[in-house]
Formats: structure tokens, sequence, C-alpha cells
């Protein structure tokens, strides 16, 4: 390992190590780019790919959200931007789970599809643009549906689930998930021009609380169906607070939940009680 | 007793975004959405006075009742 970092010591460039470089450690000593990577972060060197990150995201940071492992549920219209962002942003293990194919009506929206890639899984999609976008990135493709039961098979490791689902009842069994497993979620959820985020920490109860009056079915989505721009919007602000939360920086969603109105640019902000603590035995 | 009715998104279409409303003492949050013509399943969010609300809550003078339509697609 010291001829290792001895070499990737020698390629740094004013203080960056460049991506050609990255990739001839690899190569050269029949390491992943993964390993180089680890490698790099864990001594000081920061990698070029990453220079932009550099003023917000200091390079111990860098270094704790590769060794994250975060799982996105929904390839879809959210997904594809969570994916997308979270692979450049440094994630170093990303898990994808969904179990459907592309299909046309997923064109004007999702990032992931293509004319070429219709009939293919998402997630056999999402491991090949990340896999383009950032061969450091470690990507776990699940063509499965998320429920109670499959989630400590699904998540097992994970430090942030994403909610990238369309359906209220699978979301609402992932944070049920969540609190069992004690793995912080961010939720987002989008219909037409509209959508929402939130965070649900473990022990609370705040995805449950949003969806208090849903008793079937789909919402507002079913009518409007979803756009280009929206998914793209709430994605960000959902990758945002997997940043945060996994940097433990700033103020995340918690006990609030944020509504965009994108026809009239408006965005409320809802609190919501904070879940009772837990009493200890006094004895 | 007047009340501060906002609503949100799809709600709006042929309503408004925000009336003063005039209601009986000891309406309830679910009597206003009935009102409106809108169903429980429709809702999504009742928000009174900023913090989280429920159908049940019964409503009092000066009160602001928002209505968001449920959001689920992803």
């Amino acid at each position: 390992m010291r001829k290792v970092i001895t070499f990737l010591k020698e390629q740094t460039k004013d203080g960056l190590l460049p991506w050609s470089a990255q990739d001839a450690t690899a190569k050269r000593f029949s390491l992943s780019h993964a390993a180089v990577e680890l490698l790099a972060l864990q001594n000081g060197i920061f990698p070029a790919r990453y220079q932009r990150n550099k003023n917000m995201i200091q390079i111990e940071e860098q270094l704790r959200l590769f060794q994250s492992r975060v799982a996105v549920i929904g390839c879809g219209g959210l997904g594809g931007y969570i994916l997308e962002e979270l692979a450049r942003l440094g994630v170093g293990q990303i898990v994808a789970i969904d179990p459907d194919i592309f299909e046309e009506h997923n064109l004007n929206r999702q990032i992931l599809s293509s004319p070429a890639n219709l009939g293919q899984p998402k997630v056999a999609a999402a491991a090949e643009r990340l896999a383009q976008v950032n061969p450091a990135v470690t990507v776990t493709a699940i063509q499965d549906a998320f429920c109670l039961a499959n989630g400590f098979e699904l998540l097992a490791g994970t430090h942030v689930a994403v909610d990238a689902l369309d359906s209220i009842s699978y979301r609402l069994q992932l944070a049920e998930f969540c609190n069992l497993a004690g793995i912080p979620m961010v939720h987002g959820a989008i219909g037409g021009w509209y959508g929402h985020v939130a965070s649900q920490f473990p022990g609370e109860t705040t995805v449950q609380q949003i969806y208090r009056h849903w008793v079937a079915g789909k919402g507002i989505e079913q009518q409007l169906g979803n756009p280009a721009f929206t998914p793209a919007v709430v994605a960000s602000l959902e990758v945002a607070e997997v940043c945060k939360i996994l940097l433990g920086k700033g103020e995340p969603l918690r006990n609030r939940k944020l509504s965009i109105d994108l026809l009239e640019m408006e965005m409320q902000e809802i609190s919501y009680a904070p879940a009772p603590v837990t009493l200890v035995d006094a004895a | 007793m007047k009340i501060t009715l906002k609503l949100f998104a799809t709600f709006r279409n042929g309503r408004f975004k925000v009336a003063e409303q005039e209601l009986p003492e000891g309406t309830d949050v679910r009597q206003v959405v009935l009102g409106l013509g809108l169903t429980e399943e429709e809702i999504g969010i009742v928000m009174l006075n900023g913090r989280h609300g429920e159908l049940d809550s019964t409503l009092s003078h000066g009160d602001t009742l928002s209505l968001f339509p449920l959001v689920g697609g992803g």
C-alpha cells in the first residue's frame, strides 16, 4: 500500500489528484477505482473531480461521503436525478432499487430513460450510468420492489434511505421500516407542478403524519402526471438533505415539510409536532 | 366566527387562493372541506395556524386553515 500512496502523491498536482492518475493507479496496482479513491482520501489527497466541492465539503467530509451507503428506493422520475447527484457528490456506495422496466411514458422526465433502453430494467440503466459518471462509486442494483418484508435484506448497512417511490402505500412501509431499522429517511413526492420534501429521523413519524388522511390510491399525479422539471427540483432538494444528514451539518427538514408549487412559484413550510420522547426508566 | 381559508395547488382551480370565511361556532375542518365540494380522500395536508392539523380539529375565530391536495408521485 505504501507504494500506491507514494505513487498517488507523486501524481498529485497543486494538491489535487487528476482522474487520469486515479485511473492509472488502479491499472498499475490492479486495484478497483473505489480502493484507489479510498486510499487517496484517507491520505489527504483530494481527487480533482471533487475540486468544486472543496470549499463546502472538506476532505474529511469527502471521505465520509465516500464511506457512506445510501439506498435510493425507486429509479424513475425522482430516483434518476437522485442517483446522478449522489454519484457526482461522491457517495461511495449506492443501492438502486426498482422492480420496473422503462416504458415510453417515462421519456418525458426520467433522466435514465431513452428510446434505446425502453424495455430494459431501470436499475440496469442506473448501474450503467453511474459507472460512466463516477467509476469509484460501488452500485448495488436490485430489481425488486421494496416492502417491509425484504427491508432488512435490501437496506442492510444503509446510512440514509431516499424515498423516490411513486406509491403512498410503499412509502408508508419504507417509513415504518426505517423506524424499525433506525435509518434516517428523506421523503419526496411529486404531482404535476407540485411536490414536497421532508426528512424523518428514527423515532419520528413525519411521513406517517403527512399521509395521515390517505385511504387508498394515488394523489394529484394521477390526474396531472409529472413534467420534466418537477422531479429534478424535488430530487435535488432530497439530495441536499442526504448530504447534510451524512455530514451532520446544516438544518435538515426535520419535523417540517417543504411544499413546492412551481406554477405559482410558492414554497410553504408546515411544522409537525416532534415525536414524543420515550422516557427512560427513572430507576 | 371568521377564519382565513387558504387553498393550495389544484384546490385553487375554480375556487380561490385565500378567502375570509364566516362560519358557525364549533365548525370543524371536515365541514369546511366538504363545503368546498372536496372529499376527505383528496386531502393531503391540513395546516392549522402553520402547524399540522386534523380533519377533526375544531376551528376558532381568527384561525388560518390551509388545505393541500394529496401528492404521492415519484
